[in-house]
């Protein structure tokens, strides 16, 4: 919770506090503009919570024991891929552990956490609902079905790879550099 | 409402119905081919939205006009993306396609749309009897589904609401408003329609004491928060069919006497959030929901609420603390919801399916309805059918049917060849029946009585393989996870409980174990105030009657006889069998545990090795070599591995 946010990030909680203006200071609103926040900037940090606590007049604590009760929220700012891992029942059935075990190995971080260099980060959730899939990892948006520990590797190395090309061709593209 | 009014809701929705009809017979009677693409979230997870830009841009590759029509889900996630093409030219009826990549949506444009020839061998069926190609209902899997809540899932488009109103959609509600009150609540008793959340409360019974409260405000909140893991019947309903779920709300609002209700919808679900938002904004606008209901004096104001996923707001009193902004902590019960609930006002809370099952019912009767299904439990029931299943997916079915039918006979048995041995239904609150159970009709009290429960409907299907004491430890991490901390016995029990659980499958269990096991789940049963605690011991209960061989053999023997715990299994090659020089197994390692014994042979490293099975699955079939055993200490030795791997894995 206690990272330095980016001058990014800045931008975007100054925008969350204009938006803010527009929900009505009524507790049955804490949920909607929790989910607002991390909409906008993907994570609650506690500048964020701040705000939100004394636009509705309630203590931080407050507003911080409701945020930490439920699954949907997130401290830490999630990578620039986001990798869930399904832990539902059909994925476990299907080894979906191994799965993640796999990610977390490839990665070096444990679940719940993102690289140092935020592209990666690492969740596991509880049923995406493709069941008939099984096991499932969605990274980014994208699903992917019938994982297997084998296939970690390549995904991975596929966004590194692509990464790469993009660098590449950006400076290609950027004029004036030999 | 008054003779004046009635005939004024029926001038105003027979404009709607006829504009609804218009377009309907348009699209009909367009003289073009249509191509009908299932797209929920798991027809888009199987890559319908490939698939879909495949035939558009086959469409005009091939110059060839043709409409296509997004509807919901089928309900066949084994067969996903699904597809049906209906080409009246080519002289064949409408064909069910299953597994539609998009190579074989451009084929299908070129040969079938463009040729007419519609390639038998990618067929799934026809959607109707026929003489040249087998229907799909000469299958099991369709024609012994009886479809009522699901009945227009996966053939009307979600996004569009003529397309239910053409189907016959919100004519109910006409009908409802038109009678009183009380003789909509006395239908829906007569029906027996029991809640389809999970606990079975009848729901005419629900809205008479909701109806009987004098109180302005009433509350009427759909029940979306679809937790359990295993289980979107409910997603796939909001998703394929929101209109539906909206109109059983607004005859619910009409009959308990509410002017606004709330769906309480799982965020999880972006797709299914979009849809109902968006099918309320269409009903508002043409005037069957909103301010004066089809030019009548009842209003009614749907809000959308995003549930933030936590299991336990499932239960009724948490999912209204939650919406108050709190945290979803279950309170003591009574008062009742239907007395004192969303903001102490009285609230109606109903399941998505139970909802849904309302508009058929008030229009084919409650006599109907009663005729299907069992006397205690008539209509019909959804389960998510999903573990190691052939045809998994989502699957109604009358009540009262057995298990085994809708295991092997509806949903194609198991796959590979292995053996029944589980099936756990109700999600983390629900029990582990064994193969004596098969023949068990489902209906919510066969169930209850077997040690399972109805719940909200995931069923999963375990094979030979699946290990029972690491499956109650699974749903025991999640429900420990997920309880709110309230009651002592469901937080400190349930951590110890998988505490206990945890070293079983680590071979590290203690003389007493199991009994402990047994008395501690029965504490947490009493001491628990609401449905998550009382319930999340079923799943260690229910496996310690029916699979206690298990559950000895790991606290005794130190042995898992699926071979599923990691901590009890090794990995070994067997040298007789392994082939010289193929290294299948060891490029696939993740950890580089298979090395090359001194006359190219394969061994595993076992302190390296992490379990995963990857060698298992790789291993060409011709040689087979590799060996699962438990407990490890089985592996024979082969030779000692050589150091250098370690320090390369450093």
């Amino acid at each position: 919770m206690n990272q330095e946010l980016t001058e990014e990030e800045k931008d975007t909680l100054k925008h969350v506090a204009i938006k803010l203006e527009t929900f009505e200071k009524h507790r049955g609103n804490l949920i909607p503009i929790l989910q607002m926040v991390q909409n906008n900037l993907s994570y609650l940090p506690s500048e964020a919570l701040k705000i939100v606590a004394q636009h509705l007049g309630i203590l931080e604590s407050e507003v911080y024991g409701v945020a930490t009760f439920y699954n949907q929220f997130r401290f830490h700012p999630p990578g620039k891929y986001p990798i869930k891992v399904c832990l539902g029942t059909a994925c476990h059935v299907r080894a979906g552990d191994i799965i993640l075990e796999n990610f977390e190995r490839k990665l070096e971080i444990p679940e719940g956490q993102t690289t140092p260099d935020r592209k990666f980060s690492i969740e596991r959730v509880a049923c995406v609902g493709c069941c008939a899939l099984a096991p499932v990892a969605i990274i980014d948006e994208t699903v992917h079905g019938h994982m297997a520990p084998s296939k970690v590797e390549g995904l991975i190395l596929r966004i590194k790879l692509q990464e790469e090309m993009e660098e590449r061709e950006n400076k290609q593209h950027e004029p004036g550099q030999s | 409402m008054s003779p004046d009014n009635h005939k004024n809701i029926d001038l105003k929705f027979n404009t709607i119905r006829k504009e609804a009809e218009k377009r309907r017979a348009a699209f009909r009677d367009a003289p073009v081919p249509k191509i009908h693409i299932g797209m929920a979230t798991c027809g888009i997870a199987s890559g319908a939205l490939e698939t879909k830009k495949a035939f558009e841009e086959a469409l005009v590759e091939n110059n060839i006009e043709a409409r296509i029509h997004t509807v919901g889900c089928f309900g066949h996630c084994y067969a996903e993306p699904v597809v049906i093409i209906d080409h009246p030219d080519s002289g064949f009826p409408p064909i069910f396609y299953h597994e539609v990549t998009p190579g074989k949506a451009k084929m299908l444009v070129k040969l079938f749309l463009g040729d007419g020839d519609p390639r038998f061998e990618h067929i799934y069926g026809a959607t109707e009897e026929n003489e040249l190609i087998p229907s799909v209902t000469d299958f099991s899997r369709f024609n012994q589904e009886k479809r009522i809540v699901m009945e227009k899932c996966g053939r009307i488009d979600p996004e569009d609401i003529y397309d239910y109103i053409a189907a016959g959609g919100y004519s109910t509600l006409v009908r409802a408003l038109k009678l009183d009150p009380e003789e909509v609540i006395k239908e829906v008793e007569h029906s027996g329609l029991r809640g389809r959340g999970g606990a079975g409360f009848p729901t005419g019974r629900k809205w008479k004491l909701a109806k009987s409260v004098i109180e302005q405000d009433k509350i009427v909140i759909c029940n979306a928060d679809e937790g359990d893991p295993g289980a979107y019947m409910d997603r796939t309903i909001l998703e394929s069919n929101p209109h539906q779920v909206l109109e059983g709300m607004a005859i619910c609002a009409y009959a308990v006497g509410a002017q606004q209700a709330m769906v309480y919808v799982r965020s999880e679900y972006p797709l299914a959030v979009k849809l109902v938002t968006n099918a309320i904004q269409q009903a508002e606008k043409l005037g069957i929901l909103g301010k004066g209901i089809l030019d009548s004096t009842f209003d009614l104001k749907i809000d959308v609420f995003q549930g933030s996923g936590a299991f336990v707001c499932g239960e009724e009193t948490a999912l209204i603390r939650s919406i108050e902004g709190y945290r979803g902590m279950p309170r003591h019960r009574p008062p009742y919801p239907v007395q004192k609930g969303l903001w102490d006002k009285p609230t109606v809370i109903n399941n998505v399916k139970t909802l849904a099952s309302v508009p058929p019912i008030l229009n084919h009767g409650a006599t109907w309805y009663r005729g299907i299904g069992t006397q205690n439990s008539p209509g019909t029931a959804i389960f998510s059918i999903v573990g190691n299943v052939v045809h998994a997916g989502l699957v109604e079915i009358p009540m009262g049917v057995s298990l085994r039918t809708l295991i092997f006979d509806i949903c194609g048995g198991i796959p590979n060849n292995k053996k029944f041995k589980a099936v756990q239904i109700g999600g983390p609150s629900g029990g582990c029946l064994n193969e004596d159970f098969l023949d068990t009709p489902i209906d919510f009290d066969s169930l209850t009585k077997a040690g399972a429960m109805m719940g909200s409907g995931g069923m999963v299907v375990m094979d030979e393989d699946t290990c029972m004491v690491e499956v109650a430890r699974y749903f025991l991490d999640f429900t420990q996870k997920e309880s709110c901390g309230k009651c002592t016995f469901c937080r400190i029990g349930t951590y110890h409980l998988l505490k206990i659980l945890r070293r079983l499958t680590k071979g590290e269990g203690l003389e007493g174990d199991l009994e402990l096991l047994e008395t501690l789940s029965q504490d947490i049963q009493t001491g628990s105030l609401c449905g998550l605690g009382k319930t999340a011991p079923n799943p260690v209960l229910t496996s310690l009657k029916y699979f206690r061989n298990e559950y000895e053999a790991h606290a005794k023997e130190k042995r898992c006889p699926a071979l599923m715990c990691r901590a009890l299994t090794a990995f070994y090659f067997d040298l007789e069998l392994c082939a010289r020089g193929c290294d299948a197994c060891a490029t696939c390692c993740p950890v580089d545990a298979v090395f090359t014994t001194s006359n190219r042979k394969k061994g595993v490293d076992q302190e390296l090795c992490v379990k995963c099975g990857e060698c298992l699955v790789a291993c060409p079939p011709e040689y087979d070599a590799v060996r699962k055993v438990s407990p490890p200490h089985l592996v024979p030795y082969i030779e000692k591995p050589p150091e250098k791997n370690k320090k390369d894995h450093k």
